[in-house]
């Protein structure tokens, strides 16, 4: 032990107890304003849509056809009125939950499923990782949204088999990242000192690989989501999503179409609210995996 | 205390006595295919490793040296099975690694590896304390026991476990992860501990402190080292034997000293010269070898060393030399040791002064 | 006139770290200078700031730089594009990120030629070629065809050498360019360094972190240590008679041939300060044994040892027998 002294580092760094990573990303993420705005964003519609009985002045399904596609501004309307005479401010307030719901639920489900099957592909490699990509591949090859229509179309209209051809749309993209990722992890020397310890597969892929892809895989996920929202706006466009009466934007956005000569502003507001909500998860997923970036 | 710090074997682990080696590698290969063309079809050949034997004696240190493309690193991946060896047997104190006598998995916890990327062989997100002390449990070891070790083992490698147990990775400076790795390595208790390069990403000042713990360590545990490295004045300094490694094969070994001061291979002479003098009235003139080492996937035929070897002739480039002695626990693999090979300067007749 | 003189240069990033702290430095006309250090001492962010290769905006460069009688730092593009390549030309660790992949490497000779002089293709190609005999590459006909992954490591490192040569400069900035070398190709490398420098009249900026590169190379030796320049001299007198501890203590941690086996390396204890968070005084007295109180509370200044032989050290009289530097002038 006398030879201990001398290695003992004489560093004058003061003794400091180490913040986990998260909270490390978190005070990174805060010095970010524009991840900060987007994260306000989201959080006030995910507010909004919670809160939307008690935020919409008005009933959203229900409408008078005397005062049809008053314009913005109108007394009362603030946001006037949609072709059937209903309040588009409670129609856009209650639309956020049905709009935000099917823009991340499918991803979320697609996080898992295609996660689990691109860290697998990922962790085995060689003849194993390559068949289960190249079948993933197959559903990849597909434009996205024409692979959603073709999905939905098949298994028929409603918003339980738009959310699962969604899924399955999403599934591929995400087994290809947590794929490229997990490769990438393998690699690293960390794991292959766990395996010269003699670790099996399943304790370090949850030791030491799942912590470390999860988060890009996450981010990625996050930037889906205002893919998945468009893709679930376009369906109920086509009437293949949510069916009407109910309040979504996608929907909104088909059935004012034909007003866009007539009151463009009106007919515009459900695709400002689309665009807003899919940029804000754009930002917050940049911003997101700036600050997860770990510099030495 | 929980782990015992005798100068002998600590466990009683030592099955074939002082004169067993603690290694014996037979034969070991490894060919990577290249695949190419449309169909992936394998079109050639690496030789990272060309039938390769050695010895590690217990409680000693053999440096191994070479250039890139030598394979030495590959050497020790293949040693501890991170990578399948094309042929080849490994024995550990005279049982065979894979054998019912001794499973891969406990013969890779008596051998342990430190790798020469201080951050990519640590977990970004585990605590240095969670790192070190996960082998142990792999192993069976209850947490509270292998988190308890983890920080004696902190504490060895010169590393206040208050200070830094809980810290991650990316908050201590490169020579302070290279403690953790060490002090991961040690963890499982090995035998034998295989240093990849791992002095060779520090910054000088830190190096030497890293090469004196890892002196002191090896005397407080008993430990038998690999110690592979590019820097020749390193490998002198810490290990008892060297072997020099050239396009996969081996081009000789022995007493560090003997190699060091009267190489019988052209190659080592060659590297040995090539090293900066740090002499300013000696500075070197003329570079020992031109070019670079060939490529590993279409050695040279006979003595792969034969196209920059300044001694080369004919015979070189069609009779493939093995290793020979050359004198007292000294081989080298060159026709010019090879009684009567045919090289003008190889000892006559058969018999070698042993 | 020298070729580069460099004074008081201070380089700060972010506003906190700074990395080169008042670094004075003058090189002659075909001399060969090396800048050695450990990683954060300042000597690639100095050999950096020669070129102005920081980002501008989040870096605060103080101080003159002067090469070839040109201000360095207050160049406009305009002028930094003419005087990068013609003037002064660097070279780097790995060629096969400073090379452009998809272009041959004669390609990229003859475009750095025919962007800064009006000569024709042909021409162009027979200067790169002839470049390619001057660096010594064999069968440089063939070579010049070749795309930077084709070649070997010390092959990649004599085009980007010819490359560098291309404008003919008259200062060479070369950082650690023989790091990533085998042993047995560096010496080459260094061996040529010195042919182009002799041949040339070139001006060479050497940095390394490897003393003994740096003895082979180098006519003067500046150690840095925390942003500073510690000690510079001659390569005789700095082996022979260091005089800063620093260089006192990287000299005798060496691990060398001569040593009986079993004995302890003489390791400088710790570890570089925190370069947001430096010491008042001497940044090296936290880990110097010859520290005396002054050395903690005031940054020593440059003295004189003997000619150009300088130390940053309050004891450079005294602190070289405490800490045992004869010994070293007989190794």
């Amino acid at each position: 032990m006398a030879a201990l002294a001398q290695h003992t580092l004489a560093a004058p760094a003061p003794a400091e107890k180490a913040d986990g990573y998260w909270i490390g990303v978190w005070r990174r993420l805060r010095r970010d304003p524009v991840a900060m705005v987007a994260l306000a964003v989201i959080v006030a519609l995910i507010l909004m849509a919670i809160l939307a009985p008690y935020l919409a002045p008005a009933d959203p399904l229900r409408g008078q056809s005397l005062r049809r596609l008053r314009p913005i501004g109108t007394a009362g309307f603030p946001l006037g009125t949609d072709e059937l005479g209903r309040d588009m401010l409670s129609r856009l307030i209650w639309g956020a939950r049905l709009s935000l719901f099917m823009g991340i639920t499918p991803v979320i489900l697609a996080f898992f499923v295609g996660s689990a099957i691109g860290i697998t592909a990922g962790y085995a490699g060689g003849r194993v990782g390559t068949v289960i990509m190249r079948t993933i591949d197959v559903f990849y090859a597909f434009p996205s949204v024409l692979l959603a229509v073709a999905l939905s179309g098949a298994l028929g209209s409603g918003t339980g088999n738009a959310l699962v051809s969604l899924t399955v749309v999403f599934v591929p993209q995400i087994a290809r990242v947590a794929e490229a990722v997990t490769t990438q992890v393998r690699q690293r020397d960390y794991v292959e000192a766990a395996r010269a310890s003699g670790a099996g597969p399943v304790t370090i892929v949850r030791v030491h690989v799942l912590g470390n892809v999860l988060g890009p895989i996450f981010v990625y996920a996050t930037s889906l989501i205002s893919v998945s929202m468009i893709l679930a706006s376009g369906l109920s466009f086509l009437g293949l999503g949510v069916q009407p009466p109910n309040p979504e934007w996608g929907l909104m956005l088909n059935t004012l179409r034909t007003a866009i000569y007539v009151q463009p502003w009106l007919a515009a507001l459900p695709g400002v609210m689309i665009f807003f909500t899919s940029i804000a998860f754009n930002l917050l997923a940049d911003g997101l995996r700036n600050a997860m970036d770990v510099k030495q | 205390m929980i782990i015992g710090a005798p100068a002998h074997d600590p466990f009683e682990r030592d099955r074939g006595g002082p004169a067993t080696p603690l290694l014996t590698v037979k034969g070991l290969l490894k060919h990577f295919p290249i695949r190419g063309g449309a169909l992936g079809r394998v079109q050639a050949h690496v030789r990272a490793v060309d039938g390769v034997d050695f010895e590690v004696m217990k409680g000693e240190t053999l440096g191994v040296v070479g250039e890139s493309g030598c394979g030495k690193s590959t050497t020790a991946r293949l040693l501890l099975s991170l990578i399948d060896p094309t042929a080849g047997e490994v024995f550990f104190d005279g049982m065979k690694v894979g054998s019912p006598e001794l499973s891969l998995k406990e013969f890779r916890r008596q051998t342990q590896m430190v790798f020469q990327d201080s951050y990519s062989s640590l977990n970004p997100r585990l605590t240095i304390e969670a790192s070190i002390a996960f082998a142990p449990q792999v192993h069976g070891v209850p947490k509270r026991e292998a988190v308890a070790r983890a920080r004696d083992l902190l504490a060895r490698v010169g590393l206040d476990p208050v200070r830094f147990a809980g810290r991650y990775p990316h908050e201590l400076s490169g020579g302070q992860r290279q403690r953790v790795n060490i002090a991961r390595a040690l963890a499982l208790q090995p035998r034998l501990v295989l240093l990849d390069e791992a002095v060779s990403a520090l910054d000088k000042s830190v190096e030497a402190q890293v090469l004196n713990l890892l002196m002191d360590l090896k005397d407080e545990f008993g430990l038998t080292y690999l110690f592979i490295s590019h820097d020749l004045n390193v490998v002198r300094f810490i290990s008892d034997r060297v072997m020099v490694m050239y396009l996969g094969q081996v081009a000789e070994i022995g007493p560090s000293d003997v190699v060091f001061d009267r190489a019988c291979h052209p190659y080592t002479t060659a590297l040995l010269s090539s090293m900066p003098s740090i002499d300013p009235d000696h500075r070197t003139m003329e570079a020992p070898l031109a070019g670079d080492p060939p490529n590993p996937i279409n050695p040279p035929s006979g003595c792969r060393f034969h196209t920059r070897c300044s001694f080369v002739e004919q015979v070189c480039s069609s009779v493939q030399p093995r290793l020979t002695e050359a004198g007292p626990q000294h081989e080298a693999a060159c026709l010019m040791v090879v009684p009567g090979s045919g090289h003008s300067k190889a000892p006559v007749g058969t018999g070698v002064a042993a | 006139m020298s070729a580069v003189d460099i004074r008081d240069l201070r380089v700060t990033f972010g506003g906190v770290v700074r990395a080169v702290d008042g670094v004075t430095l003058s090189i002659e006309r075909g001399e060969v200078v090396a800048l050695i250090g450990e990683s954060g001492s300042g000597k690639s962010v100095t050999l950096r700031s020669l070129m102005r290769l920081h980002p501008p905006r989040a870096t605060k460069m103080e101080g003159t730089i002067a090469v070839e009688g040109r201000d360095v730092l207050a160049m406009t593009p305009r002028a930094l594009a003419d005087y990068r390549g013609p003037i002064v030309s660097m070279i780097f660790q790995e060629p096969l990120l400073a090379l452009d992949p998809v272009y041959t490497v004669g390609e990229q000779i003859m475009e750095i030629i025919l962007r800064h002089e009006k000569v024709s293709r042909k021409e162009a190609r027979a200067r790169a070629l002839a470049l390619f005999e001057r660096v010594r590459i064999p069968s440089p006909e063939r070579r010049l065809d070749a795309y930077p992954h084709e070649m070997s490591g010390g092959m990649r490192q004599r085009a980007m050498i010819a490359l560098a040569l291309a404008c003919r400069p008259k200062v060479l900035l070369a950082d650690e360019p023989t790091t990533a070398l085998d042993a047995t190709v560096q010496i080459q490398i260094l061996l040529l360094l010195r042919e182009l420098q002799r041949d040339l009249g070139l001006s060479i900026i050497f940095v390394t972190h490897d003393l003994g590169a740096a003895v082979e190379v180098a006519d003067r030796i500046a150690v840095m240590y925390a942003g500073r320049i510690v000690e510079e001299g001659t390569a005789r007198e700095l082996i022979r008679n260091p005089r800063h501890p620093y260089t006192i203590g990287l000299l005798k941690s060496r691990a060398h041939g001569v040593m009986e086996k079993g004995t302890r390396l003489d390791a400088i204890p710790g570890a570089p300060p925190d370069l947001a968070r430096l010491p008042p005084g001497c940044s090296f007295a936290p880990r110097c044994a010859a520290a005396i109180e002054s050395c903690q509370i005031e940054q020593p200044p440059s003295f004189v040892v003997e000619g150009g032989h300088r130390a940053r050290c309050f004891r450079w009289k005294d602190a070289p027998a405490q800490l045992g530097a004869q010994a070293l002038g007989a190794a």
